[in-house]
């Protein structure tokens, strides 16, 4: 069974269709990299994944998103949350220490024991390889890190609530090269255990880190596939305009 | 006329402006202080701060009652309107639907412009004999008084906290409900921790304008020169004591009463000492 599924989706801002007829299917431990252009719609079918985009007046779904073989309407908004997590483009750490950013999740789904709190955030930031640098600082503001550290500290704050699927919107488009490597190197670990979809700009990222890749335009999927035969021997011509660099 | 000219005298005016404003505090300053310290020294300012009876016609001019008093005031005033105010801005900014919120703000501003002396009207014929029938005291005292200033520093809060709230950066607001928060939750463990600052500062206002009221306390407050001993207990605050015995004071009675507005000018020195340091560790958090 794959992880996600996604069904005939149409989405719908008031009168502006956004998305037309997407099918993608995406399985566990694989990173699936959406590229296009922007305002093609690859930004919003990641968002109706976790269903952010309920959050959006107007904002009207047809079709179906399966996450595990379950439609996503039909499950608790909050915990189909805790399962599929999100990375946003700019990184958004909350106003607190580090230790209160990466507990918060957590602290939210339940769990209340300082022991067991410690441990997760400990785990977390280890895992998004950022445990080294900010060990001795866990009650200094979040906000003072760097730009790359404040998105790897994102990407934590996302795994401690122990999610299956980790969404990445555009997450290292505000980074410098050095973060960008680090953001990537990581991503490729976290496959181990999540399955990442990841919306980039970035050609060449989506090449390095995505074991497939769909091509947006104008809200439709243009071109499905493993990444390599994408980007070596595209099936359409506009995919090949636009990995070409042709236009975009 | 060129261009350069046109600026200067922009700018004269502009300076002019400022330096009137300063001016006139200045000259505030220079009036209370002359006038009121030699009464202090007379007194002894022990005996002035801490003289717990006022009586001018045996020379006693302790204000320890009012100073009480109008600490007791404004804390019940804090006590009601605060957390009042705080989830009204609350309700307006996440829960309310997006076209009652204009409405609401109508009347919140309105609530600020209506003068001192109706809401002391409405304590007077509402409050008061509500509270005298509730309770069988006569009504007028601690708890009218702080019930009516809450109502009073209510608009304050209210719309210094909305800005604050609005002003939250919306992307904490998605990244809390991405980690499966709920709206409330979000609401009350991010957004509102988030405007903390803010919020304070509209505490700090309301505290500002509490401390200040004169004339809606005075018409419920009771106004004995006592100690409060219970918030039924008649009281009379720093403000409505000078405001009272103004008018027929004379020599160091007069020059007591003006003394009275320098602790009160303290006050306010102190309150806005507390809002920075409070308001610059808040910073370097």
């Amino acid at each position: 069974m794959d992880k996600i599924e996604i069904q005939d989706l149409d989405l719908f801002y008031g009168n502006f269709q956004a998305l037309r007829k997407i099918n993608l299917r995406m399985k566990a431990h694989e990173v699936t990299a959406l590229i296009g252009p922007s305002g093609c719609g690859k930004s919003t079918l990641l968002k109706s994944i976790n269903r952010m985009n309920d959050l959006i007046e107007n904002c009207h779904i047809e079709g179906k998103i399966l996450v595990d073989g379950k439609n996503i309407d039909d499950e608790d908004v909050n915990l189909l949350r805790k399962k599929v997590g999100m990375v946003f483009q700019k990184a958004n750490l909350f106003p607190m220490s580090i230790y209160d950013n990466v507990a918060y999740g957590p602290k939210t789904h339940g769990i209340k024991d300082k022991k067991r709190l410690d441990e997760i955030v400990e785990c977390s930031l280890k895992q998004a390889a950022i445990w080294e640098e900010v060990k001795n600082d866990l009650k200094k503001s979040a906000l003072a890190l760097s730009g790359g550290q404040q998105q790897r500290l994102c990407i934590a704050r996302a795994l401690a609530i122990e999610p299956d699927v980790l969404l990445m919107d555009e997450p290292t488009s505000a980074l410098d090269p050095i973060s960008t490597a680090k953001v990537e190197e990581l991503i490729l670990q976290l496959k181990e255990n999540y399955t990442i979809v990841i919306v980039t700009h970035n050609m060449q990222q989506a090449l390095r880190i995505a074991d497939q890749t769909a091509f947006f335009l104008q809200g439709k999927v243009i071109e499905f596939d493993r990444t390599q035969k994408i980007f070596n021997d595209p099936k359409e011509k506009k995919t090949r305009d636009y990995i070409t660099g042709r236009f975009g | 006329m060129n261009n350069t000219l046109k600026e200067n005298m922009a700018r004269s005016i502009f300076m002019m402006a400022a330096a009137l404003s300063i001016v006139a505090v200045l000259i505030i300053c220079i009036f209370i202080f002359s006038n009121g310290v030699p009464a202090i020294k007379e007194v002894g300012l022990f005996h002035f701060l801490f003289g717990i009876s006022w009586d001018p016609e045996h020379g006693l001019y302790g204000i320890f009652p009012m100073i009480i008093g109008t600490l007791v005031v404004t804390a019940g005033a804090l006590v009601f309107g605060v957390p009042l105010g705080i989830l009204c801005a609350v309700f307006l900014v996440f829960y309310c639907p997006k076209k009652l919120r204009p409405k609401v703000n109508v009347i919140v501003n309105m609530m600020a412009g209506i003068p001192s002396v109706v809401y002391g009207f409405f304590g007077l014929v509402v409050l008061v004999p509500f509270i005298q029938t509730m309770t069988r005291t006569n009504g007028m005292g601690v708890l009218s008084a702080s019930i009516l200033l809450a109502v009073m520093i209510l608009p304050t809060i209210i719309s210094v906290s909305q800005t604050a709230l609005s002003s939250v950066d919306k992307s904490y607001y998605e990244g809390a409900r991405a980690l499966g928060a709920s709206h409330d939750r979000t609401v009350f463990k991010v957004m509102l921790p988030a405007a903390k600052s803010g919020i304070l500062c509209a505490v700090i206002l309301g505290l500002g304008r509490a401390v200040g009221e004169t004339m809606a306390v005075m018409m419920v407050a009771g106004n004995q020169a006592i100690i409060p001993f219970g918030i039924f207990s008649g009281t009379r605050t720093l403000t409505s004591h000078i405001a009272m015995e103004m008018g027929y004071a004379t020599d160091l009675h007069r020059q007591a009463l003006i003394a009275t507005a320098v602790v009160l000018f303290g006050f306010i020195l102190i309150m806005n000492g507390i809002m920075t340091l409070v308001k610059r560790r808040m910073c370097h958090e």
